[in-house]
């Protein structure tokens, strides 16, 4: 009988010290935040556009990590929604937008017909136009992320969204055929 | 002697190496020929690593041979000079030497042919100079690296200060096997080599300096040797190997260290030049001459006359060849570089550059197409042939699976892409496009991903700063309402003092003296009347003689008051100016003491103080009327005349309205009783008399010219802006409703017509049109601004009506008329 009181109170002791190491540990080490939501940000490419249906690419994130869909980015495209999948370990859907995917972009503000309003300037969400009431607006190209944001507000259509072309600086090389694609009479030449 | 030799004989191998066939012979014949000068050359601005150069001179200018035309932008950049006088006749996209085709800024110079040079600074006692303008010098006189790659000179001599350079390589290794370059400018140019040598020397205070030269060089050698004299710099021959000539591998074939992965030869000690970056460093500062040439290797099966060159910077290459001999029906790939890490050029447009080395063009037989790829069978043959130690085949399967982590730990970006690895490969797989797809694509995803980590950055600033404004409005708010509260508190308080010492609202007319007495007796009447109240509901001799004290303080300040007035009589006469006011002020003086009297007179038993001041009210009121009759008369009576007939035809407007709505309200009852239906019949006359008086008094009053003169103006004006904002609204509404075209399309035309009656009411009204404070820089005239106006209006909604898909074709027609017409009329007034 003692053998098995002493057992009880030994599993006891044990179980309250665990639970206090544990207790302590939940106080001492508590994470900031929501991890995963960070992580998924981190993926995300923060073009801050909107088009996923949240106010920027963190609350996206949030969703996400809520159990949100995964396929409502269409700046990052197929390969965010790959990331996305790789990371939450979920199916990889196709992407949810009506236009698909859309190369990069870049807005474009013809100075001649800025009246200055600064409405675009308030819509962007990096900041990337610069202005001032009544003067001309233009776009810092290094900080737009094509998000398209500021066309909508502009009262006299003077913005425009531009495709980011390739230059000798950006271009690359392009993978060439896997050989499993070679057709027949080729096969037969190297064989 | 010896223990040069046995220096000599000290050198190390790399790992790896291939030995494809030596075609050398080909070029390394003849000695180095001038070419012939061309008519145009163009001048990439990017014939480097680094930030593009920037223009400096413009379209027309002429410039002279050596002339600097673009700056270097930012540090890793390197200008560019003119390498022959001529005028610049264009800047802009060109041809450019790239494996995409893609055009590329440049400045073209048509030549002029005179050669005529820029004046040159020399610095023959550079051993006095600074380092720092030594390296200036190099720097201005546009030096990038020679050897293939194109790495700013200046740059790589810029030594970090913390890594002590101990030893310098010159790289005389041409390990391509066509090229020859090199070799014949070693054997043409050593004494400028050494003398380059002696500079670099000069400037990094190295311990050792060591001239790698591959043993299939023997003139080069012999050059370079006797070149050296009594230098002891060591000049290190080896076996020829491909790629012996990769920086990396020549400093761990020449040292036996090697370069840790990701690293620089600074990292360890060591600083790499090519041979024909030396003759570069000593043309410009011994000569004073920015590198405005170079030597070319011209190549191949299809030249008549293969040879090298020394050829001026932006040459097109089209021109080069002929001047070789170039058969084109032979011709099959030309290549810039040599076969192993050349690229096939897209045309023969593009100029030569300060990396061209080589250009082969090259017969179908000499370079055969390389046959299709084949599975890879996991031969290992590529990892033999490595010269970086990696794993080709690993990097291979993960660039197919883009494992780009994978890709990083097996150390893609140590690869140097000498192509040894493709060459042994049986399958022919072309392995080294795999490696430039896979860096190209991390490299893209690294920038796309620092871009996504600034925009979050910037995002988040953004949103941090928008939440401060927001809170200092809150704190602003606040502390304003709080600023209110307590002056409202503070008001409260001194309220009842000012309540005091306010002065009762002046009449005009009366002094302050006056004014004062008249306030003291209506208090005493008050005070009196209160007391005689009480007295007569309760009386009690202590009362009875508070009346009778109270009675005489009243009496007494009546009194005075009373003296008062008559002694400055004309109070009311005093009014300065026979106006409205003084009439109507008149008029109420007159109609308030007739008030008074009639109360008094009201009174059944009026006590001797009250019939006194009965007399005197009376006759004051005497007197006012009196007044008022005399300012009546003196009243230019008209004045007042159209306010009351305006008044009364108000008045009868608003009568017949309520008889109206009376009328209705009683109409509608079902069940009318009797008393209802003869109160009905009554409004309706009413109604009808009420109706006609309006008539006849509208029939008076000429409605319009009635009106103020200056209210008539904005009227026509405001009506039709009402009509317009109607009208869009309208519009707007139909649109919104899904309404059909052809009820748009009337509503559209209503819009335009509202709109050119407010044009023309705006004419009409001949009011300057609203001013608008703009802040331009220069001065714009108003007709300016308003054909600008018009046509950003114009503009704006063409645009609107390409947007609709289902927008008429007429109306997005008058529209486009509508832009044409403004746009031209606004250059026809820029033009005048």
């Amino acid at each position: 009988m003692s053998l098995v009181l002493i057992a009880v109170l030994a599993l006891l002791a044990l179980c309250l010290v665990a639970g206090a190491i544990l207790g302590f540990a939940a106080v001492r080490f508590k994470v900031e935040g929501n991890p995963i939501a960070e992580q998924i940000n981190a993926l995300l490419p923060q073009t801050q556009c909107g088009q996923c249906g949240y106010p920027g690419c963190k609350p996206y994130a949030e969703a996400i990590a809520g159990g949100d869909k995964i396929n409502k980015c269409p700046p990052g495209g197929e390969a965010t929604i790959q990331a996305l999948a790789d990371l939450l370990d979920v199916e990889a859907e196709p992407l949810d937008a009506v236009e698909g995917e859309k190369p990069q972009m870049v807005a474009y503000i013809r100075e001649a017909e800025c009246i200055g309003c600064t409405k675009c300037i308030q819509a962007c969400p990096v900041d990337a136009i610069v202005g001032a009431a009544k003067q001309m607006h233009t776009v810092i190209v290094s900080e737009c992320t094509g998000c398209d944001l500021c066309v909508e507000p502009c009262p006299v259509d003077c913005i425009d969204m531009i495709e980011v072309g390739s230059t000798v600086q950006s271009w690359k090389w392009e993978k060439p055929l896997p050989p499993g694609q070679l057709i027949a009479s080729d096969r037969e030449q190297a064989a | 002697m010896s223990a040069l030799h046995k220096a000599e004989a000290l050198i190390w191998d790399i790992p790896g190496g291939i030995h494809p066939a030596e075609r050398k012979e080909l070029s390394n014949r003849t000695p180095i020929q001038p070419a012939p000068l061309p008519g145009r050359l163009t001048l990439p601005l990017n014939q480097h690593i680094g930030a593009p150069a920037e223009p400096v001179v413009a379209v027309g200018e002429r410039v002279l041979k050596g002339q600097l035309i673009a700056a270097a932008n930012g540090f890793v950049s390197v200008p560019v000079h003119a390498p022959t006088s001529g005028t610049v006749s264009f800047i802009g996209p060109q041809p450019y030497p790239h494996v995409s085709g893609m055009l590329a800024p440049a400045i073209v110079i048509d030549s002029d042919g005179l050669e005529e040079w820029i004046e040159l600074t020399p610095q023959p006692d550079y051993r006095h100079l600074e380092s720092s303008t030594l390296v200036e010098l190099i720097r201005q006189a546009g030096i990038s690296g020679l050897g293939g790659a194109g790495f700013p000179t200046a740059v790589k001599l810029n030594a970090r200060p913390t890594q002590k350079i101990h030893t310098l390589i010159i790289n005389g290794t041409e390990c391509e096997p066509y090229i020859s370059a090199d070799d014949l400018l070693m054997r043409e140019r050593a004494n400028e080599l050494i003398s380059g040598i002696d500079i670099l020397v000069q400037l990094i205070q190295p311990d050792q300096v060591l001239i790698g030269i591959e043993d299939n060089k023997p003139e080069a050698i012999a050059a370079v040797r006797s070149a050296l004299n009594e230098r002891s710099y060591q000049l290190k021959v080896f076996p020829t190997k491909y790629p012996s000539g990769g920086e990396k591998q020549l400093i761990q074939i020449l040292t036996g260290v090697e370069v840790p992965s990701g690293g620089l030869p600074a990292d360890i000690g060591m600083l790499c030049q090519n041979v024909g970056t030396c003759v570069a460093i000593h043309d410009a500062v011994l000569l004073g001459k920015p590198l405005i040439s170079r030597i070319t290797t011209l190549t191949g099966e299809a030249l008549a006359r293969p040879m090298n060159v020394e050829v001026l910077l932006g040459t097109p290459v089209g021109e080069l060849l002929e001047f070789a001999g170039l058969d084109r029906s032979k011709l099959n790939r030309l290549i810039m570089g040599g076969p192993m890490m050349g690229f096939t050029l897209p045309d023969f447009a593009v100029p030569v550059i300060k990396t061209t080395n080589c250009l082969l063009a090259s017969t179908t037989a000499e370079l055969p197409a390389p046959p299709p790829a084949m599975p890879c069978i996991r031969c290992g043959e590529c990892a033999e042939a490595c010269p970086a130690s990696l794993l080709p085949q690993q990097l291979h399967f993960f660039a197919i699976g883009q494992e780009h982590e994978q890709l990083k730990a097996h150390n893609l970006f140590d690869c140097i892409e000498c192509g040894a690895c493709a060459y042994v490969c049986p399958s022919s797989i072309p392995l080294v496009q795999y490696y430039r797809a896979a860096k190209g694509e991390i490299r893209e995803l690294e920038q796309k991903q620092l871009k996504a980590e600034q925009s979050k950055q910037r995002f988040e600033l953004r949103q941090e700063r928008l939440r401060r404004a927001e809170e200092q409005k809150e704190a602003e708010r606040q502390a304003r309402a709080a600023k209110a509260a307590q002056a409202k508190a503070a008001q409260a308080q001194t309220a009842p003092a000012a309540a005091d010492s306010a002065v009762p609202p002046a009449k005009p007319g009366q002094s302050d003296e006056q004014k004062k007495l008249k306030i003291e007796a209506s208090m005493a009447q008050v005070a009196l009347k209160k007391a005689e109240k009480q007295l007569a509901t309760h009386a009690s001799p202590e009362l009875q003689a508070q009346v009778d004290a109270l009675r005489s303080a009243a009496a007494i300040a009546q009194q005075a008051l009373d003296s008062a007035m008559a002694a400055n009589p004309p109070a009311l006469a005093a009014a300065p100016a026979v106006d409205d006011g003084a009439v109507k002020k008149a008029k109420i003086d007159a109609a308030m003491l007739r008030a008074q009297v009639r109360k008094l007179e009201k009174l059944e038993a009026p006590s001797d103080e009250q019939h006194s001041e009965l007399q005197q009210l009376r006759s004051q009121l005497e007197v006012a009327e009196k007044l008022l009759a005399s300012l009546e008369a003196q009243a230019p009576a008209p004045a007042a005349k159209p306010a009351a007939d305006d008044g009364a035809l108000k008045k009868a407007k608003i009568d017949a309205a309520m008889l109206r709505a009376q009328v209705r309200k009683l109409e509608k009852l079902e069940a009318p009783s009797d008393e209802q239906q003869s109160e009905l019949q009554q409004l309706r006359s009413q109604l009808e008399t009420a109706e006609k008086l309006l008539a006849s008094l509208e029939a008076q009053a000429p409605v319009a010219p009635a009106k103020a003169p200056e209210a008539e103006t904005p009227d026509p004006l405001k009506k039709a802006k009402i009509e317009l904002a109607m009208k869009r609204a309208e519009l707007k509404k139909a649109e919104k409703a899904g309404s059909d075209e052809a009820t748009l399309g009337s509503l559209r035309a209503a819009l335009n017509a509202a709109e050119q009656a407010l044009h023309q009411a705006e004419e009409a009204s001949g009011k300057p049109v609203p001013e608008l404070v703009r802040t331009d820089k220069k001065p714009i005239d108003e007709t300016t601004r308003a054909l600008k106006t018009e046509v950003a209006f114009a503009r704006a909604d063409l645009r609107k009506l390409e947007r609709d898909d289902n927008s008429a074709a007429d109306a997005l027609a008058a529209a486009r008329q509508r832009l044409a017409d403004a746009e031209r009329q606004l250059q026809e007034h820029a033009g005048s």
